[in-house]
Parts: C-alpha cells; structure tokens; sequence
C-alpha cells in the first residue's frame, strides 16, 4: 500500500505541472498589462518604468516566469488582496473549511442517496421502484443546481419559512443552540448540492450493479446459502463500487463547479463566493489564487479516490 | 487504459434493456402457438397486441419527449414573430406584474415583458448550446481520430492532454478565462458577438474530451476490423480510410455525446449569466433572468420560475432524447 500510494502521488506531480502551465498560459495571454496604468501617467517617466519591469522580471522568458510564478504559488506566496487589503493566502485559508465542509456533507448526502437507490434499483431491474428512481434521477441532474436552488429559497425560506436563507458566520449563542443554527442554515446548501450528485450517481451505481449482479460469483454465493442481504452488500457493491469511484474522481471538478454556484446562491462564505466576488471586485491575485486551490483540490481528491481503489480491490495496489 | 474502464458503466447500462427486450419479446412468440404453450406458463403470457401497445408506448414516450422539445424549439424560433413585444419596453405602470393575458410570464421590476426576454434569451441559449457542441464534437473528433489512428508517443501524448483537461476546474477556469479576455473580445468584435465567441469558445474547449474518448475507442476497434483492412489492402490512404471507412462508422455515440453536449452547453452558459458573467446584463439570456430575479424571490417568484422552467424542461428534453437516440443507435438493442 505504501509504495502504491507513493507511485499515485508522483503520477500526480505531472497533472499539476499540467494544470498550473495551462492556469499560467492562461494568464500569460490574457491581454493587458500589470504596469498599464503606470504607462498611461505621464508623472511616471520611462527610465522608472523600465526599472520596475526589470525589477519584477516582466521582460524574461516566458519559462522562467513561469517556474518563478510556480515557486511562488507553491510556497504559499499569492500576492496581496486589491479588495479585502490583507494576505490573499490568509483570505484563503479563512474559507476553505467552509467550503470543505459544505462539499463533503453534501457529498455524504448524495451517498447516502446513490448507495440504497441505486442498488436497490439493480437488484430488482425494471420494477417500479426501478422505473420511479430512474426517472426522478433524470430530473435530478437535469435541474441546475442555481434552479434549485431559487426553487428551496422560495419553497422552505420565503414560503414556508423553515429555514434562513443567508449563511451566517457570526452567529451568537452557546452549546446546542449555537450547533443547531449552524446545521440549520447548512441544511439548504448542503441538500441542492448532494441532491443533484445523488441523482448522477444512482445512474452509476445502478449501471455498475446490475454489471456485477450477473457474474458467476454471485450466484457462487447465493447457492452457498449467504443470505441476500450479505450477497448484495458484501460481495455485490464493493466490487460495484470501483467503476463508481472513477466516475466519482472524474466528477470532482463539476462538484467544485456545483459548490461555487451553491455558494454563491446562498452566500455561503467558502472560497466559490469568493471567487466571484474577487472577479466582480478585479480583484486578480484571489481569483488566480482561488483557481490554483480549485486545481489542487482536483488533484487532493483524485489522489483519494485512488486511496479508495487499493481499499475497493487490493489487487489494484499490486498492479 | 484508464479511458475504456471509465466509459464502461455507462455503456454498459444499456445492455440490460436488450436483454430485456429479448425477454419481452420471447413471450409474445411463445403465444402464437396453441394453448399448451399457456397452460405451462401461464403467468408470462403476452398476448402481440399488448405487446405491440408496449412498443407503441415506449415510442409514444419518446415522441411525447421529442415533441416537447421541438414545441419549446419551434416557441423559442418563431415565437418574436407572432409575440411582438420589445424586451427593453420599460413600462412603469406594470412593475412586478402577476402573469396575465397582456403578459403571459408576467413582468419584471422595469415593466418589462418577461415572455418576450424568455423568447430572446431561449434562442441565445440555444444558439451557445449548439455552437458549443459542434466545436466540442470538431475538437474531439479530431483529437480522438489522431490518437486512434496513431500508436505510440502521439496517442500517450493526446491521451495524456485529454485526462489533463478532464482534471481542470472547468467552472473556475471558465469564469478565469471570461475574466480575462472578455474586453480584448469585446473590444474586436462588439459587445454581443465578442462575447457570443468568447463563451462558445470557452465552453466547447472544456467539454471535447468525452467525445475524443469515445472517438479514439472507437477506432481502436474498427481500424482491426476486415471493412477497413480491405480498404489498406486495396491502397487506400491513412486519410481515405479515417475518412471514407472509419468516421461514418464512429458517428453513432458522437451523435449521442452530442445530444447531451447541448444540454451540458447550455447549462454551462445559464451558470456563467447566472453569476452575472455571461453576456451583457442588457441582454437577458435565461440564466441572467434568474440572476435579476433572485433579488426578487419574495414579491415576483414568476420572474425566476419561467425562465427557469424553461432551462430544465429544455435540458430535461434534450437528455432524454440522448437517451432515447442510444437506444436507437445501439446496434444491440433489438427493438
């Protein structure tokens, strides 16, 4: 296990090499100049200008500036906020846990949705319980989340008034009542964002079961006498679950799209809301910066679903 | 590969419907002879007629789908022609109005029609969605023929980008990338069309590799098979044989990525006009309706829930008719 997960985490220094060169060739062709307000000023004569460029390295080969750039991104050093006037690193690292937090309740939801949908759906194929799944998991993903969101706003806040609408950070209170108004106001993000997963991964699961349900194992084991119950869980949906992992690990990168969009919805204080504010505020080093952890969350979560793998199969660690 | 593994379950997923439909079928043989067939199984007896009425209903179902989309395609084309209410008629009389016979979806807060900005923004919304699929299924034909008719360093290497791009944060780079470039573009061909360009651009260089995924496992199988080794046998040209044998015969799942490639499209685009980065705020695409009506959720619910109907039975639609071409196309499906 131990020299798998050291060959996975150097298959993942090459795609972040991959990602951080098309984030800084993204950059680098973005028209625009840093100093272009300094060149408009006639105040700012030419000589100090030239300096300036020197200074900061503005006129070096792209691939120095590009290994300067990752340096600096690497070692944590992203600049200075324009907007918030403090350490964008700082800003940061204030809403990842936000964000983490919200992203991994909401992917436990969907779990717990996907997991009993969908292999209760496989075992008895085309049934109606299958027929009612299937369709309310194509609702499911066809609903954008920004869509459903409104839709909850208007249904459990405004109508209903159940639940508050606006993620608040300082809430007052101690012990449970402080606990209970953090879930509650959770409880709305949380869901648009894991309802939506779970109805993309019912379909996988679904798929992934009924491929294995099949396979002479299984009936080995139902004709030995295990009950269903064991036979489904213990020998149908962990091998099941291996294809659902990769297509899981290759969703990442849309759940990190669902969660800007969630936040930003309900201004949930994470790094997605951020990342618009920042853009609506041109406020270039936390939008550069919030991409760059946006990456590195890509690559943190693939790195586990391959962690996942070795527990799923351990023939895979041996591969 | 990891690319074929990926793709499995969800190609997989349909060969358990032909089988079903071999067993549905199979009853309605066994009632065409005589009655001793029934008294053995009784329980499974399907008479042809009801038979053909289950046909008839899965076809109905997906016509009904069919005919949903075409409806809301037909309304969103046609529709200025017969509607001819301005969307920038500012009429402060009729502020936040309920949904009436003089406006059918009601009005916003400036008095203007919701029906005709819901037309409008039906067609750019369309519009991006097929503009983005064509440059991603071009994209990804391309990519995913030369990695399937090359071995060696040039398929790793295409390979590898396609897996690099899968493991982008595509909405952060998106909104980067609009971030960036939006006034150059707006700049070199006007505020509409620049940005038209920009997002479609953006959109379909994000979403090209499941179809050059599909593409290049498509190939892998059909340049072994006999069709096109006869044509190399005969002399044909690496590029006659991509092009004359082996892309007609890859097209069917490309049409089926396709399909949904709309459907992801014009979500991506409503996203980027929902948070208030899409195209100029005069211009009210479906996702920037949502956007000015968010602010309203209390008094004008009717200002989000139309167009936002319109973005999930569209999408819905659209998915479903993916759905349903798979299951025409797929040379295993019986029925």
């Amino acid at each position: 296990m131990g020299r798998y997960l050291l060959r996975r985490l150097l298959i993942a220094i090459p795609s972040l090499i991959g990602i951080s060169m098309v984030l800084f060739a993204v950059l680098a062709l973005a028209p625009g100049d840093p100093f272009g307000d300094l060149a408009l000023s006639p105040d700012v004569p030419p000589e100090v200008r030239e300096t300036l460029r020197i200074k900061f390295g503005l006129d070096d080969p792209l691939p120095i500036r590009y290994l300067r750039w990752l340096v600096a991104m690497l070692q944590g050093d992203w600049g200075f906020s324009f907007a918030s006037r403090i350490d964008v690193s700082r800003l940061i690292l204030e809403r990842v846990p936000t964000t983490l937090l919200v992203i991994g309740s909401s992917q436990v939801l969907a779990l717990m949705i996907a997991l009993p949908v969908g292999v209760t759906a496989a075992a008895r194929p085309y049934s109606v319980f299958d027929q009612i799944a299937s369709a309310f998991a194509f609702i499911g993903f066809s609903l954008p989340t920004f869509f459903t969101g409104l839709l909850f706003i208007l249904v459990f806040s405004i109508n209903l008034h159940w639940l508050p609408f606006v993620y608040r950070t300082d809430i007052g209170g101690a012990g449970w009542e402080w606990y209970w108004a953090h879930i509650r106001q959770a409880i709305m993000p949380v869901a648009v964002l894991g309802l939506f997963q779970g109805a993309a991964w019912t379909r996988y699961v679904r798929s992934a079961v009924l491929d294995v349900i099949r396979l002479d194992y299984v009936t080995t084991a139902r004709a030995k006498g295990l009950p269903e119950r064991t036979v489904i869980i213990k020998h149908v949906v962990r091998n099941a679950l291996v294809p659902v992992v990769t297509l899981v690990a290759l969703q990442m990168p849309a759940v990190f799209g669902g969660a800007i969009i969630t936040e930003q919805i309900f201004r949930v204080p994470g790094i997605g809301s951020l990342l618009i504010s920042s853009i609506l505020a041109n406020d270039t080093p936390v939008v550069m910066a919030v991409t760059f952890v946006f990456a590195c969350l890509v690559i943190l979560f693939n790195l586990l679903a391959d962690l996942i793998y070795g527990w799923l199969d351990p023939r895979i660690t041996y591969r | 590969m990891a690319g074929s593994t990926r793709e499995s379950p969800t190609a997989e997923a349909e060969a358990p419907s032909a089988a079903a439909a071999a067993t549905a079928s199979a009853p309605a043989a066994a009632s065409v002879t005589p009655a001793a067939a029934v008294a053995i199984v009784p329980r499974r007896r399907v008479s042809p007629g009801l038979d053909a009425w289950r046909r008839f209903r899965r076809h109905r179902l997906a016509l009904a789908r069919a005919g949903i989309l075409s409806l809301i395609v037909l309304t969103v084309v046609l529709g200025p022609v017969f509607w001819q209410v301005p969307i920038n008629d500012i009429d402060f009389g009729a502020t936040l109005s309920v949904p009436s016979w003089q406006h059918p979806f009601g009005t916003d807060d400036l008095g203007q029609d919701i029906f005709a900005r819901v037309l409008y923004g039906g067609r750019i919304s369309l519009a991006v969605g097929l503009a983005a699929m064509l440059v991603a299924v071009i994209v990804g034909t391309i990519i995913g023929a030369l990695a399937g008719i090359s071995r060696g360093f040039v398929d790793t290497g295409l390979m590898w980008l396609t897996d690099l791009f899968l493991s982008l944060p595509q909405l952060p780079l998106l909104l980067l990338i609009i971030y960036l470039f939006r006034d150059a573009l707006k700049a070199l061909a006007g505020p509409e069309f620049g940005i038209f360009v920009l997002i479609v651009a953006v959109i379909g260089g994000f979403r090209w590799m499941p179809v050059a995924r599909l593409v290049r496992a498509q190939f892998f199988s059909l340049r072994e098979k006999e069709f096109v080794e006869a044509a190399r046998a005969l002399g044909a040209s690496t590029w006659r044989q991509v092009v004359h044998h082996m892309l007609p015969n890859a097209l069917g799942p490309v049409i089926v990525a396709g399909t949904i490639e709309v459907a992801a499209a014009i979500i991506a685009e409503s996203t980027l006009s929902f948070l208030g980065l899409g195209f100029p705020p005069d211009i009210p695409t479906w996702g920037r309706l949502l956007y000015d009506a968010k602010d309203h959720l209390d008094v004008a619910p009717h200002w989000a829930l139309f167009p936002g109907a319109a973005i999930f039975l569209t999408v819905l639609t659209i998915n479903f008719s993916g759905d349903g071409l798979r299951h025409t196309l797929d040379p295993r499906n019986v029925l």
